[in-house]
């Protein structure tokens, strides 16, 4: 069981994140917490020095979080991007392709289930976040290769 | 049509192999119901009246006979030996155990078909025009762009958890036959000073607040066609409301942003997605195309092409009424009608199903669409065919001869089957029916499009029938209010209720009522829907309500 | 009267509390009284009823078992536009029951 489930080999940050809101008035703060009503977007003048991003998923059934991990990885950001609060295991695969490297559900993942959920689609239609190509572009291959 | 290749095959196994997991895990109580429901959603599988049901998408609602094979298969092996035909171009099944769900899918995936995505908050299965590939007055063969959709929308990372669930539809014609602008994005390919593009309307639908989309893009390049799906998309993900469920479908944000606002948020975020390279290339298209070559036919025996219908009077009046013209000379498309007399509308055992797969293979070139009308077409048919084809059709009870009649009806479930309904649909259609087949009435009305749901989400699309019906639960009991004047075509309204409801023999009465004053009063060349726009609606509520 | 009903989780079949188990029949459903809400919860809890829910019922003149709302009355029949598939396919008069 893991409490906290990283895919990033850093030092994970220890100080307490701060609301966007709040961050608006301490921008020297380096970890602050995304709620779903939150716009993302006002985080991107900052993000050079933000390293842990929080977006809190209240409930598993609203997915603001996803669009906003992917407007920031959009703009750059490549600190620590952590999926908290009503995380379930079978959001993983979707989460980590919309950029989310580490995840700290209310009830912990079984490694088991982490690792099959991980390993489960072999493609993606879309391409995302997380690296792996569209595809798209397995069936049409840059020329150059 | 489309064919899987070697990855589409792998996102589907993968999809049943996930599938198979979780069911596990529910059985042995790791997955509560309230974690569960939104994955079964995700794969079709509902909790009803009576039982789970599960509904198969019918991608544009095209199958050849191999999978339509398969549907009768899975009726006879897992159900109780027929399924649904729905108005999203869909099957369900509705006796479905939860154990056999896993291996349905697997059943499905062999014949490349899932259920994924015809459930949930999520971007549902792409429908389209039924004569795609068919109609003389198409611009293009909308299909490839539903089908690039299609795989747009599958296993999207950002979109499984949208405030409501989302559908689209696709036609490429100035005729709608697809309610294109009821659907929360609708989409029509044209052509613009010799390019190709599509128009964007968003915001349209049925359910308990109506509403028409507005045209919120004339033109997209079509090699910006999914980047801008996707800042659609984006924008409601991020804005649409989740505070109240009856107002979270995409209508309400661009109603309450109003199109111009939600078309400048649109634009900003397709300005930004723009720069990040997530349109699949020219090449994707292209490939996706070279599926919908013109229809190639089975060689027929020659006396197959001759047997000629044994009731040639029959046969002359189903031509007349199921068969429309074909943009190949000598060809056809042949609506085969699940609407008999009395009989329930969209229903079809798997003895019929067999029966419309064989016809497919022999007689369409391997292809049959499921319409939104809840009937069967078949694309592409030689008109030298016909005969044969109407006398099979005939034998297996497939040939009635009503299309767009009153007799055609669109009926949901209702409550009959549907835990949501307050009032039963599917007997009211049956009366309605029998009622105009033994009047004779039925081929004089002409085009008359009856649509009835048994409760106010509307999947029986009563707001756009020239004639709705809606079921309420009046203090315990079914009651059924009149709505005229609605459509879903390119002259697309909203129906108006007539004034206070009736029982289920009084909807009956009403509707002979209505139809009889068009009659009574229509002028040369005009359907109901035009003899009520020109009287207005005085003249029927004082018929009805005297 | 107060009844139990719900779904079979393996197979969705509707089910109806007796008192002791679940039964096909509606006839056999017991007035749970008060104790519904907490027989509910433990009956879920074991996986043998998903969505289960508290009912109105009243005794017909015959003593039968009778759903108050109509939604129930064909949950317990079955389809009424399908005899053939109700729990009382030989009785051509059983859907006067439901209305």
């Amino acid at each position: 069981m893991a409490e906290l489930l990283r895919f990033r080999d850093d030092e994970p940050v220890d100080h307490p994140a701060v609301t966007v809101d709040a961050f608006g008035g301490q921008a020297n703060a380096a970890a602050v917490r995304v709620e779903p009503g939150d716009d993302a977007r006002a985080l991107i003048p900052h993000l050079a020095h933000i390293r842990l991003v929080e977006v809190n998923f209240p409930a598993f059934t609203d997915g603001r979080g996803y669009s906003a991990a992917r407007i920031l990885r959009e703009a750059g950001y490549t600190g620590e991007l952590r999926a908290v609060g009503d995380v379930l295991v079978d959001q993983l695969a979707f989460m980590r392709r919309c950029g989310f490297d580490a995840f700290e559900p209310d009830q912990p993942f079984d490694d088991g289930e982490v690792r099959a959920a991980m390993s489960r689609f072999p493609h993606a239609y879309q391409p995302a976040a997380a690296g792996a190509q569209p595809i798209w572009v397995l069936r049409h291959p840059p020329a150059n290769g | 049509m489309y064919a899987y290749d070697q990855y589409d095959q792998a996102m589907v196994d993968a999809r049943v192999a996930e599938f198979r997991d979780q069911v596990a895990r529910r059985l042995d109580g790791r997955l509560s119901e309230d974690q569960f429901k939104p994955l079964r959603l995700m794969n079709g599988l509902y909790l009803q009246l009576h039982a789970y049901m599960l509904r198969v998408a019918i991608p544009y609602g095209t199958l050849n006979a191999r999978q339509m094979r398969a549907l009768a298969d899975i009726a006879e092996q897992y159900d109780r030996g027929y399924g649904h035909f729905t108005t999203r171009q869909n099957i369900q099944y509705n006796w479905i155990k939860l154990a056999d769900a896993p291996d349905i899918l697997a059943d499905l995936a062999r014949v490349e078909m899932h259920a994924i995505q015809t459930s949930g908050n999520c971007i549902r299965n792409i429908s389209a025009d039924h004569l795609a590939g068919a109609a003389a007055d198409e611009v293009c063969d909308p299909r490839p762009y539903a089908e690039l959709l299609r795989q747009w929308s599958s296993f999207h990372p950002e979109f499984s958890a949208l405030p409501r669930k989302f559908k689209i539809a696709v036609i490429a014609s100035e005729a709608d036959r697809a309610a294109m602008r009821l659907h929360d994005i609708g989409i029509r390919m044209v052509e613009r000073e010799g390019t190709l593009g599509a128009q964007f309307y968003v915001g349209g639908g049925m359910g308990r607040t109506p509403m028409i989309a507005p045209l919120i893009r004339d033109f997209v390049p079509v090699d910006q066609f999914i980047t801008y799906a996707e800042a659609c998309l984006r924008v409601y993900n991020r804005h649409g409301r989740r505070d109240n469920k009856y107002k979270a479908r995409i209508k309400i944000l661009v109603h309450e942003l109003g199109a111009d606002e939600y078309r400048r948020q649109v634009e900003e975020e397709f300005a930004h997605l723009l720069t990040l390279g997530i349109e699949p290339p020219r090449a994707e298209l292209e490939r996706i195309k070279a599926h919908f070559g013109p229809p190639i036919h089975a060689e027929l025996p020659p006396l197959t092409a001759q047997a000629g219908p044994s009731d040639p009077a029959a046969f002359a009046e189903w031509r007349a009424a199921n068969v429309l013209p074909h943009k190949l000379p000598g060809h056809v498309a042949a609506v085969i009608s699940l609407k008999p007399i009395g009989g329930i509308p969209g229903d079809a055992t798997a003895e019929q199903m067999r029966v419309i797969a064989d016809c497919a293979a022999l007689y369409s070139a391997d292809e049959c669409r499921v319409m939104h009308t809840q009937n069967i077409l078949l694309p592409h048919v030689r008109e030298a065919d016909l005969p044969a084809l109407y006398a099979r059709l005939a034998d297996a009870g497939l040939a009635t001869a009503n299309l767009d009649q009153v007799g055609d009806i669109i009926a949901c479930p209702g409550l009959d089957y549907c835990s949501l309904a307050n009032a039963r649909s599917i007997p009211v259609a049956q009366k309605i029916s029998q009622r105009f087949a033994a009047s004779g009435k039925g081929a004089a009305l002409g085009e008359l499009k009856l649509k009835i749901s048994g409760c106010i989400n509307a999947c029986g699309h009563h707001h756009a029938g020239h004639i709705g019906i809606l079921g309420v639960d009046r203090k315990g009991t079914e009651n059924y209010q009149l709505l005229l004047g609605g459509s879903e075509a390119e002259d697309a309204a909203l129906g108006k209720i007539t004034g206070p409801g009736f029982d289920e023999d009084g909807i009956v009465d009403a509707v002979e009522t209505v139809a009889d004053l068009y009659l009574a009063r229509r002028e040369a060349g005009e359907r109901f829907l035009d003899t009520y726009r020109r009287l207005g609606m005085e003249p029927f509520k004082e018929a009805l309500y005297g | 009267m107060k009844l139990l009903t719900g779904n079979d989780l393996r197979t969705g079949a509707v089910i109806w509390w007796t008192g002791s188990n679940w039964s096909p029949h509606v006839a056999e459903a017991a007035d749970i009284g008060s104790a519904g809400e907490e027989i509910a919860a433990r009956e879920e809890a074991a996986r043998r009823v998903v969505a289960p829910y508290l009912i109105d019922g009243e005794r017909g003149p015959d003593g039968s078992v009778r759903p108050g709302h109509i939604k129930d009355r064909i949950r317990a029949l079955g389809p009424t536009v399908r005899p053939d598939l109700t729990l009382k396919p030989a009785d051509p008069a059983a859907g006067n029951w439901v209305i």
